[in-house]
């Protein structure tokens, strides 16, 4: 599986701000390496943020997304303590799933 | 998988605990993602393809979407890009850069309470328009702006 994301969920007034810093190589299929090889497309393709097992956001992400992705969310209506999960499926199938509570 | 031990671990004298793991998505991943892939907008390899595999080539420019970026990217490779759309009842946001082998590089769709509004990091090949466009009540939105970009992204 694939390094754990870092998740930061926040209260601000009434809005939770969800920043999550996935770890991802997200290799666009266009670089060649130094032997002159191309480098194979590796990249999140599908992202979903859930608040207390209710989806808030549900993302597509192609290959113009930054290695490292990182994505910043605001939700109304959620509260200290709610669960944030955030999870991710790549082109090659990987995936990865990470939670944290609203501070 | 440790998060899964500990859960039933910790849920073994209480079958409730298994159901929340269940609920949370943590067992199985691939069944909170619902979002599909849509495969023809991601590999348009133009504006126009891609706006028409959104069903969006027909957007209206907004005043009411905001978008955040800057003037001028030093490193294309991580550009930092936020969009708000304040169009009531906006359930997606796109963004595309225009100039990319593949301008379109996120779809978002909100709910529950999620505001229209998300920030990402973008890899822009060159100099280039980035334009955002919004759904709201199944009517398609625009704003943009362009970035200069003064190393390139996207190569090696």
């Amino acid at each position: 599986m694939a390094d754990p994301m870092k998740i930061r969920a926040q209260m601000k007034g009434d809005v939770a701000e969800i920043r999550v810093l996935m770890s991802h190589p997200m290799e666009t299929g266009q670089r060649k390496d130094s032997a002159g090889k191309t480098i194979p497309a590796h990249y999140i393709q599908s992202m979903n943020v859930t608040v207390n097992g209710k989806t808030v956001v549900d993302g597509q992400v192609g290959t113009s997304v930054s290695r490292n992705p990182v994505f910043g969310f605001k939700v109304k209506g959620a509260k200290s303590g709610d669960k944030v999960v955030v999870s991710w499926v790549d082109n090659a199938g990987d995936k990865r799933s990470d939670e944290a509570a609203i501070s | 998988m440790d998060m899964l031990r500990r859960t039933i671990l910790k849920g073994a004298s209480a079958s409730g605990m298994l159901t929340v793991a269940l609920a949370a998505g943590v067992l199985k991943p691939e069944q909170v993602l619902a979002a599909t892939w849509n495969k023809s907008a991601f590999e348009s390899k133009d504006l126009d393809a891609a706006l028409k595999s959104l069903g969006a080539s027909a957007a209206t420019e907004s005043k009411d979407i905001v978008l955040k970026a800057p003037d001028i990217a030093e490193n294309g490779a991580v550009v930092p890009v936020e969009v708000t759309s304040n169009i009531p009842n906006t359930s997606e946001l796109s963004i595309l850069v225009v100039m990319n082998p593949f301008p379109l590089s996120t779809t978002f769709n909100f709910s529950n309470g999620a505001v229209a509004e998300a920030s990402v990091r973008l890899k822009l090949a060159q100099t280039s328009v980035v334009k955002v466009i919004a759904k709201a009540d199944g009517k398609f939105y625009t704003a943009q702006k362009e970035v200069k970009v003064t190393v390139g992204g996207c190569g090696g």
